[in-house]
């Protein structure tokens, strides 16, 4: 890293990342690949995964959208890109999300724009998005069926787009009633319709996004009967904190979301619902997602995925942290290293790495394989720029 | 350079003040939270009075200033040895409300108030982890 002697613009923004021999039964280890030059290694904040018969997609990182195809045959070992087609649009990404079966990818940035790419003859060709908002974008996340997405902004609003075929474009429609802060993430409801979402003004929200043009309208849920537009049907006020991620259970009655405070909370609308919160004794979390109707995990400043379970109003507990601690061997230190060490660090260890995978905090977690409501394959990236793939076990 | 640029009374100005969307926190009531009353004898018991009710709510600096030391006095007319127990004693939300005690008590030193809060801080991190201590600096509604 330090002593590259490598052009400073074109390699600022070269991807350091983590690809993992785990697709080939290999144990949940991350192994650390560095790109052809590297002078800064970028912090991974957004990611998107489609993984498809036995080939990885990896979309974008934090600068360089880059489309990277990795075949992982039983054979061949690990990590050995084959084809790496890079577009480079020097942007920070704030913001990523792929549509596996219409094969499109949305992305916003902190210009204020979104675009909408598409694969034509290899490369991807975007397509602007009419979000009309003043401040920056900060997460965008398609709807289940495909046909519309939800962009978060710092504007204080949400931005539902949609295509309109007779003009060719896309457009956009506003959620911006009760929103006071910064929205900082997103999640769809498996009926397509209603989106939840978490804000810096500690509230969390489930609002419906519903697009006549576009879209038949809804029958009643848990969460409510009548779904006009820009309707609240759940405003938890003073989450603690920021409220970082939010996540449907796969039925989409049960809502689940992590906030600054260190908390965990589940609004359950199958029972009238009712808000349980779970204070931890850990550092905040960042990410959480739904693994089966039960199970959470959920990651954040503590480098490691935890797993949560839920099982009704008041039953939120915590169950086990996720990551197997390394075994290090412990070779034998002379008495002049643990001198050394002593005086340099004033601990007789060796290492200074934490003894979790990531080294840094875990940014985000996403769905590898595995139905919604059966996950067997999740995935974690972090600051440290690593991406690591788990077994989630049922 | 031209005279626009010699006053710097512009920098003065809080901006934040004029904005039409600036964000509020909600209010609550608050005015029933006086803060603890004075009258346990024994020391859990103390503490665990001391704990109930704080002035959380309320935007009457008095009352927070009240119960802070008294919450002060109360954790030290403890014996160390006794402090781990007292905290096992208290509940999440209790040790919670214990660590904003502690770290508002650390705003405002005397005598011999540090030492003691730091002990008290250390067995309370024991049980509550650094999560008690990232919901002191979140909590919106000091105590």
């Amino acid at each position: 890293m330090g002593g590259d002697t490598s052009s400073p613009r074109e390699s600022d923004h070269e991807l350091d990342f983590c690809c993992v021999g785990h697709l080939l039964g290999l144990p949940p280890v991350g192994y650390r690949f560095h790109s052809s030059i590297c002078v800064d290694s970028p912090r991974v904040h957004e990611y998107s995964l489609y993984l498809h018969q036995q080939q990885l997609y990896l979309t974008t990182y934090t600068v360089k959208f880059r489309h990277v195809t990795y075949s992982f045959g039983l054979n061949r070992p690990p990590a050995t890109p084959n084809k790496d087609r890079t577009q480079s649009l020097m942007i920070m990404f704030t913001g990523i999300d792929w549509a596996p079966e219409s094969n499109r990818i949305v992305t916003c940035a902190s210009d204020r724009n979104a675009y909408v790419w598409t694969l034509k003859d290899g490369i991807w060709k975007p397509t602007l998005v009419l979000v009309r908002i003043n401040r920056a974008a900060t997460c965008v996340k398609w709807s289940p069926l495909e046909n519309k997405f939800a962009l978060g902004s710092g504007a204080r609003l949400i931005s539902v787009c949609y295509f309109e075929k007779e003009n060719d474009w896309w457009l956009s429609k506003h959620i911006k009633k009760p929103i006071c802060s910064t929205v900082l993430s997103l999640a769809w409801h498996p009926n397509n319709i209603l989106l939840a979402a978490g804000s810096a003004d500690l509230h969390c929200r489930v609002i419906s996004a519903y697009i006549k043009d576009i879209e038949d309208k809804p029958g009643p849920t848990a969460w409510g009967a009548k779904m006009p537009f820009g309707e609240v049907l759940l405003e938890h006020k003073d989450c603690g904190g920021w409220v970082h991620s939010v996540s449907f259970s796969p039925s989409g009655d049960q809502l689940a979301w992590v906030a600054h405070n260190s908390s965990i909370t589940v609004a359950d609308a199958a029972q009238k619902k009712e808000v349980t919160q779970l204070t931890t004794d850990h550092l905040p979390l960042l990410s959480v997602l739904y693994v089966n109707p039960t199970e959470i995990v959920a990651a954040g400043h503590d480098c490691c995925p935890y797993q949560f379970t839920y099982k009704g109003p008041g039953a939120l507990a915590f169950v086990k942290k996720l990551d197997i601690p390394k075994q290090t061997s412990k070779s034998s230190m002379s008495a002049m290293q643990h001198f050394r060490n002593l005086d340099k660090r004033a601990t007789e260890d060796d290492s200074n790495e934490l003894d979790t995978l990531h080294q840094n905090s875990i940014t985000q977690l996403c769905v590898v394989s595995g139905e919604k409501a059966k996950v067997e394959k999740y995935s974690s990236v972090g600051l440290d720029g690593a991406m690591v793939i788990w077994d989630f076990k049922h | 350079m031209s005279k626009n640029t010699v006053s710097d009374r512009f920098r003065k100005v809080d901006v934040d003040e004029y904005d039409e969307n600036k964000f509020v926190d909600e209010e609550d009531g608050g005015e029933n939270q006086g803060g603890p009353d004075e009258a346990e004898g024994n020391t859990n018991g103390a503490l665990h009075a001391v704990l109930k009710n704080p002035p959380i709510n309320t935007k009457n600096q008095n009352a927070k200033e009240r119960a802070e030391l008294l919450v002060v006095k109360v954790l030290s007319s403890f014996k160390s040895s006794d402090i781990e127990k007292a905290v096992g004693s208290l509940d999440k939300a209790g040790v919670d409300l214990l660590m904003k005690y502690i770290y508002r008590g650390f705003e405002k030193p005397s005598d011999n108030s540090s030492a003691v809060l730091l002990q008290w801080h250390e067995k309370a991190l024991a049980v509550g982890g650094v999560g008690s201590i990232v919901r002191v600096l979140t909590a919106r509604k000091t105590v």
